[in-house]
């Protein structure tokens, strides 16, 4: 059985159906990645796997049990980290400071009031960072540092409960290309050697094709194709979500039948 | 019934000043994100001015005209108000125009008071509306049916502009987003300058109307301006018709609980006469907890610029704590200097217990983010929770002194559990009717806490009896409770409390749940607030009401934030700058209000971000920098 299983997941907002009854599957140690234009629903679908929004319909499940109506902290509890397309860390705190946070959170020890945070878990820490190559900055402000490597340590962060899943909202946005690569390599090793499962949405597509094991791609709410790099490459609606059919100026009738 | 139907009436007509006054208060708030706390200020000055005016200029038409002279005299103080102060700190993060608009409530305080004096002025009936008509067979003043009348007749004009002037449509644009509005290249300076002149008119012509039904006095910018945070709040900010639904439904509760006065309940009995302090406040607290964002509100937009990033928390470096030990020591040696310096002590006791008051509130405020307009709450709880577990349990001081805190810490369990749910303004407002309602249940129940009289004879323990003696007291549990404080700040919790601030989402995504962490805050920062108010209630020997009114929060907040919010020795600095100022300043001049106000704007335009952070600043500054090096 996959770890995640994702079936007829729905939602709207107002009388929008931004995500249509969607499913699939991610298995542990892979890296699928989730595709479509702009405003096909990916983000909604990453905020209704973590929590974030509460779906309107369908199932999500993680190892069988279901995540929808859970809070994103009770989905973390059951080991699913994740990033966000704006990178998100705590501003005031050091980059080894951010990642300490999130080890302190999950040994539980988030209510001690009187023990010293700046020791808690700290070569924990450093460890993780090592592995994003972020360690040499570990004692500067989180935000003094560049966002390719906010992103990094984001990472760190959201690896820092040893996750079986981990989501990632564009991971590469914002970054320079060798950034990019760095990046994906890094994720691609922590997929292999940590069984991790990785669902992840992105914008540049050589990222995609270069790493996923496998994509899904999502127009209008609607999955539209799933496969290899090769398949969704050939795959005709994809192409067609992508580059158009050549059909601008016809009837909006026949292209509104031509999207469905 | 028909008395019923003409205090429904009489509520009508208090709405109408209401609402004009809410009203500028909301389209200042909407374009600028200032909160204004002066708006009460320019309320009263509207009176002022519309007094004298017509006292000088007799006759119908010279009253009427004196209205609209003292509508348009108080437009034009507001545009002054705003081109000469505001405009430099649009940049400074928004507690500070707070802070300064505080200032300014000091200043325009004082300044009536030397240009008016402190008598109450009673101003001439409105000529041709002297009478009355009988309605229902009671006598109605035919003024009010005018007041009635003129509130709908400004919200249908200030409706008008908004929406079908030019002027209007920019002004909505900046309501929504003043960066894009700038981005498509209208200069806003003169915008904000007119949304301040006109809002400002408004709250001069409200107070000019009310002239005639109520004597000018000084205490009327207190009390207008909390009535219109209320109004403000609960028809949502920058709302105008929400201003106006709130002003009545707000005055038409306070007409019924006029007009029910006491009521039996089987062996109860409830004065709804005396709900009318209060009762605007849990209106408030209903809604705030039911719609966030007010009736007619919608949730605000997290602004663009919020100020420089905090730096992180360094443990005290070797000097610091030297100094920290140093001052201890050279506090603790005060006593023998007791011959030269009789005053020392008691001076020392009370920077002691407002710098373990400063600290607590900062504690929510600073690291928390939570910006909490009635901290004097907890403060209060602590000293009256001293004072009747003395007095009507009989426990001696050492044991109500443990017992104390806890009862303020309870207090902001129950206060804490609403308020965490807010943020921002919102999550002020509602610790502003807390704190409100506080201070009304010790004002009132005469029985139990002695009313506006208060409590007398709270005399600490025979050994601590004496100036000296209470002054180690104070200055041992003060010295541990900072030192509590801080440590906190330093564990995990303090550093979740800090995550939470920085990034909710981040905190959420990482197992913490931010409301949790938020309450636990709430609850220490109320105990230590609590253990404040406890020891000060021994010190002085007395309490009264004064301890949880809205001037001790703003005390608080004025201490905090002129210490800086993001330096943990700023609520200190804050505290002693401030106290030692008030009292030093009090005692030198009858106009110490207008001087300390003066001399907090200074400091906000000099230094913006505190004393404490100003002084931080300067050694980063003369340090090699090293984040530079690197």
């Amino acid at each position: 059985m996959s770890l995640l299983q994702i079936r007829g997941l729905q939602k709207s907002f107002g009388g929008v159906k931004a995500v249509d009854g969607i499913d699939f599957d991610v298995a542990a140690g892979e890296l699928l990645a989730l595709i479509g234009p702009n405003g096909a629903g990916k983000s909604t679908t990453f905020n209704m796997v973590n929590g974030q929004l509460r779906a309107s319909g369908g199932s999500v499940k993680l190892d069988g049990r279901e995540l929808v109506g859970l809070k994103p902290r009770e989905i973390w509890k059951m080991g699913v980290g994740r990033t966000f397309q704006i990178a998100e860390t705590f501003a005031s705190l050091t980059v080894v400071e951010n990642v300490q946070m999130a080890l302190i959170s999950s040994h539980g020890k988030l209510y001690s009031l009187w023990s010293r945070a700046a020791s808690a878990y700290r070569n924990e820490a450093l460890e993780l960072l090592d592995q994003v190559g972020m360690k040499a900055d570990a004692d500067r402000p989180c935000s003094a540092l560049a966002y390719g490597d906010v992103k990094r340590v984001e990472l760190a962060i959201a690896l820092a409960n040893d996750p079986k899943l981990l989501l990632m909202d564009e991971p590469t946005a914002g970054m320079a290309p060798k950034e990019r690569n760095d990046l994906m390599a890094l994720t691609k090793r922590l997929v292999v050697e940590r069984k991790l499962a990785v669902l992840f949405t992105e914008h540049s597509m050589d990222v995609v094709f270069a790493y996923a094991d496998r994509m899904i791609v999502l127009a209008r709410g609607r999955l539209i194709a799933a496969g290899s790099g090769e398949e969704i490459r050939n795959h005709p609606k994809v192409q067609e979500v992508y580059f158009g059919t050549g059909k601008t100026f016809e009837k909006p009738l026949a292209q509104e039948e031509a999207a469905a | 019934m028909s008395s019923f139907l003409v205090q429904l009436l009489n509520g009508l007509a208090g709405a109408s000043s209401l609402f004009l006054v809410a009203a500028g208060l909301s389209l200042i708030f909407g374009v600028t994100r200032i909160v204004n706390f002066a708006h009460g200020s320019l309320y009263m000055l509207g009176v002022y001015i519309a007094y004298s005016m017509s006292e000088r200029l007799a006759g119908g038409v010279g009253f009427w005209f004196s209205l609209v002279f003292s509508a348009v005299a108080v437009g034009f103080i507001g545009a002054l108000i705003e081109m000469v102060l505001l405009r430099r700190i649009y940049k400074a993060p928004e507690l500070f125009q707070l802070l300064a608009t505080f200032a300014l409530v000091l200043v325009i305080k004082d300044g009536v008071l030397w240009i008016w004096g402190a008598e109450d002025l009673l101003g001439r009936r409105a000529p041709g509306l002297e009478g009355s008509v009988e309605i229902l067979g009671r006598n109605f003043p035919t003024y009010d049916l005018f007041l009635i009348v003129i509130g709908p007749v400004v919200l249908a004009l200030v409706w008008l502009l908004l929406t079908r002037t030019r002027w209007g449509t920019l002004v909505r644009a900046a309501t929504q987003d003043r960066e894009m509005l700038s981005a498509l290249g209208v200069h806003q300076s003169w915008l904000i300058t007119g949304v301040f002149a006109l809002g400002a008119m408004l709250a001069g012509l409200g107070g000019a109307l009310q002239l005639p039904r109520e004597p000018a006095n000084l205490g009327m910018d207190m009390l207008s301006i909390g009535d219109a945070f209320v109004v403000v709040v609960v028809g949502g900010m920058g709302s105008i018709p929400g201003a106006f639904v709130a002003a009545l439904i707000i005055a038409e509760i306070k007409a019924i609980c006029i007009w029910l006065g006491d009521v039996n309940f089987g062996p109860f009995s409830i004065s709804f006469s005396k709900l009318t302090l209060v009762v605007e406040f849990l209106v408030m607290a209903v809604v705030l907890v039911v719609r966030p964002w007010g009736l007619f509100g919608r949730p605000q937009g997290t602004p663009r610029h919020s100020g420089a990033p905090e730096a992180p928390l360094r443990p005290a470096g070797k000097s610091l704590r030297w100094f920290a030990v140093a001052l201890v020591a050279g506090m603790a040696v005060l006593p023998l200097l007791q011959g030269q310096f009789p005053y020392a002590l008691v001076l020392s006791v009370d920077l002691l217990i407002a710098a373990l008051f400063a600290a607590s509130l900062h504690f929510i405020m600073g690291p928390g983010g939570m910006h909490s307009f009635g901290h004097a709450a907890y403060f209060g709880l602590g000293a009256y929770g001293a004072a009747l577990l003395m007095k009507a349990a009989g426990l001696p001081m050492e044991a109500s002194l443990i017992l104390a805190p806890v009862v303020a810490g309870l207090g902001a369990v129950v206060f804490g559990w609403f308020s965490v749910r807010l943020s921002g303004v919102y999550l002020a407002m509602l610790t502003l009717a807390f704190g409100q309602i506080a201070w009304s249940i010790a004002f009132q129940w005469d029985d139990f806490t002695g009313g506006s009289n208060g409590m007398i004879g709270i005399w600490p323990s025979g050994w601590a009896n004496n100036r000296t003696a209470y002054f180690y007291l104070t200055l041992v549990l003060v010295v541990v409770g900072l030192f509590a404080l801080r440590r906190m700040l330093f564990s995990p919790f303090g550093y979740a409390m800090r995550a939470g601030r920085d990034s909710v989402l981040r905190a959420d995504a990482i197992g913490i749940d931010v409301k949790r962490v938020q309450w636990l805050a709430f609850v220490i920062a109320g105990v230590f607030a609590g253990a404040a108010g406890a020891l000060f209630v021994y010190s002085k020997g007395s309490i009264s009401p004064e301890v949880l009114s809205v001037t001790k929060s703003v005390d608080g907040l004025v201490m905090v934030l002129l210490g800086g919010v993001q330096t943990l020795a700023g609520p200190i600095v804050g505290a002693v700058t401030f106290t030692w100022l008030q009292d030093t300043v009090a005692r030198s001049t009858d106009y110490w209000r207008a001087l300390l106000g003066g001399i907090i704007l200074f400091l906000v335009l000099v230094f913006p971000q505190g004393l404490a952070g100003f002084i931080h600043d300067l050694v980063v500054k003369l340090k090699p920098n090293r984040e530079a090096a690197r």
